[in-house]
């Protein structure tokens, strides 16, 4: 296994946020935590970069025992957090800048940004792009960290339905080329369908796994996004079910 | 909308000429002597005819009031730095910059005077104490008002406290202090003049008492119009400034 979480449990501010949370990644699999607001979801992913601290539980990758900041997660935020005051070149480089890697970094970066739909865009302040450019901008940054496994947090939620439904197509032919494990935070059904291996679903506060779904299908697209109707009534079924309402049959 | 950036440009001039002709003919229809209140025309003059002595103490002024305004902001950005790492300090610090600017300028000049004498030290330091506390002010307060998104990002790329201050946090705050450098760099020759008038050989503030002792309140009023020009060229220096480091600053300051 690539990433492991054992009895993760969280509280914030004496409510319980995560209980007992397990669940495991394979190397290169690409695994969405779905669920309602309140899950618990972007929590999750906050433990694992160690921006807070789990009350009790393990984390593992590669069978070692991960424990506050680590370098092991990229992580990309809902928003996309680029620097006002940094060109998109610049704000790419962000691992570079860090990690005293910046030559490296900034040749790969120029290398992906015709493949992230940025060309020409490399001098241009934040300000200057549209949402899903700056998205992909925030995703290739991402994508540069030297990290094995993506933490993606609703990359797409901020944006319109049309530029969230182009992102996802883009993403979904840019997972092949970057073969990472990657873990998405999502609370949109198809969004999970349509990019993921394996669906997690997580109930209401606090948080747990209360059902999980593979999706086999490799060849992938919107004709066949719009004929999981089964899927997306299962997935229906288990959330409502997870959180006690039943499932409104 | 052309008629509109037109007129937005032109008021200003419209009414300053509109306030200088009215002060024009007042002094010439009511006779007003020129040791009451010289007319503008009069002040042209003697602007134009002590235009190398201004310019000399100009200078000085202009001198003192860069020095000043170098050091507020090292002691800004420094004071920022700690004040913001340290909350304890913040709630120590703080307090005493306000008690700075509580003390009357008129008072604290002498003081300084009396511990520094009669060099450009206690200018400088006057120019410190009138400028440091907008810059350092507006810098802590932009340092305590990042988004603390942006530092969780930097951190969980690995970044450590200093680098997330190098990073994000001293970055995200430039435009907070600038800022408060621009009411600084506004109040820094303000606060030569003060220091010069207390006790001093040299400087605008040296030069408009000379000229109020002797009654001539038409170079006391070419020298207040050349520290308004000069201090207005100390607010520019900080916008052009902006405008060339800050080109993403560009139109929302």
């Amino acid at each position: 296994m690539k990433l492991k979480v054992n009895g993760l449990t969280f509280s914030y501010e004496n409510r319980k946020i995560l209980d007992n949370l397990e669940f495991s990644v394979k190397e290169g699999e690409f695994v969405s935590l779905l669920g309602p607001s309140g899950s618990g979801k972007s929590t999750i992913l906050k433990l694992l970069t160690g921006v807070l601290v789990p009350e009790g539980g393990q984390i593992t990758v590669d069978g070692r025992d991960i424990g506050g900041m680590t370098e092991l997660f990229a992580y990309m935020p809902q928003n996309d957090l680029l620097f006002p005051w940094k060109t998109i070149l610049e704000n790419v480089c962000l691992y570079g800048y860090v990690h005293g890697s910046l030559e490296a970094v900034r040749r790969e970066a120029k290398e992906n940004f015709p493949l992230f739909g940025l060309s020409g865009y490399e001098d241009r302040y934040p300000s200057e792009l549209s949402g899903g450019m700056r998205q992909r901008a925030a995703f290739l940054r991402t994508a540069l960290c030297r990290a094995d496994i993506l933490l993606l947090d609703e990359p797409f939620g901020a944006l319109d339905v049309i530029t969230r439904g182009e992102m996802q197509d883009w993403l979904i032919t840019m997972r092949r080329k970057l073969n990472r494990t990657v873990v998405l935070v999502t609370h949109d059904m198809d969004e999970a369908i349509y990019l993921s291996d394996r669906i997690l679903i997580l109930n209401e506060s606090p948080g747990r796994i209360v059902g999980e779904l593979v999706i086999e299908e490799k060849e992938r697209g919107r004709e066949w996004l719009y004929g999981q109707g089964e899927l997306r009534k299962e997935i229906h079924s288990r959330i409502m079910a997870g959180s006690g309402k039943g499932t409104g049959d | 909308m052309q008629m509109k950036t037109y007129g937005k440009n032109v008021m200003p001039a419209v009414v300053t000429g509109g306030i200088l002709a009215v002060w024009q003919l007042a002094v010439e229809i009511f006779r007003i002597p020129m040791y009451v209140l010289p007319s503008p025309v009069q002040v042209m003059r003697a602007l134009a005819e002590e235009r190398w002595v201004l310019a000399g103490h100009g200078a000085v002024t202009v001198g003192e009031a860069l020095v000043g305004i170098g050091i507020s902001l090292v002691l800004a950005v420094v004071l920022g730095v700690v004040m913001d790492c340290f909350p304890l300090m913040r709630r120590g610090i703080y307090p005493i910059l306000v008690v700075t600017q509580t003390v009357p300028m008129i008072v604290m000049a002498p003081i300084l005077i009396i511990y520094m004498g009669f060099g450009m030290g206690p200018k400088i330091l006057t120019v410190v104490l009138m400028c440091f506390f907008p810059a350092a002010v507006s810098f802590s307060d932009g340092l305590a008002q990042v988004d603390g998104e942006y530092v969780n990002l930097v951190r969980s790329y690995g970044a450590g406290k200093w680098a997330a201050y190098r990073l994000v946090k001293i970055p995200a705050s430039i435009p907070a202090l600038i800022s408060g450098l621009k009411v600084a760099a506004t109040y820094s020759i303000s606060g030569a003049v003060v220091g010069e008038w207390i006790g001093s050989q040299r400087g605008l503030g040296y030069y408009l008492l000379r000229v109020k002792n002797g009654y001539m309140l038409d170079k006391v009023f070419a020298c207040v119009a050349v520290i308004i020009f000069l201090s207005l060229c100390m607010n520019g220096l900080i916008r052009l400034y902006q405008y060339k480091a800050l080109p993403y600053l560009r139109g929302k300051l």
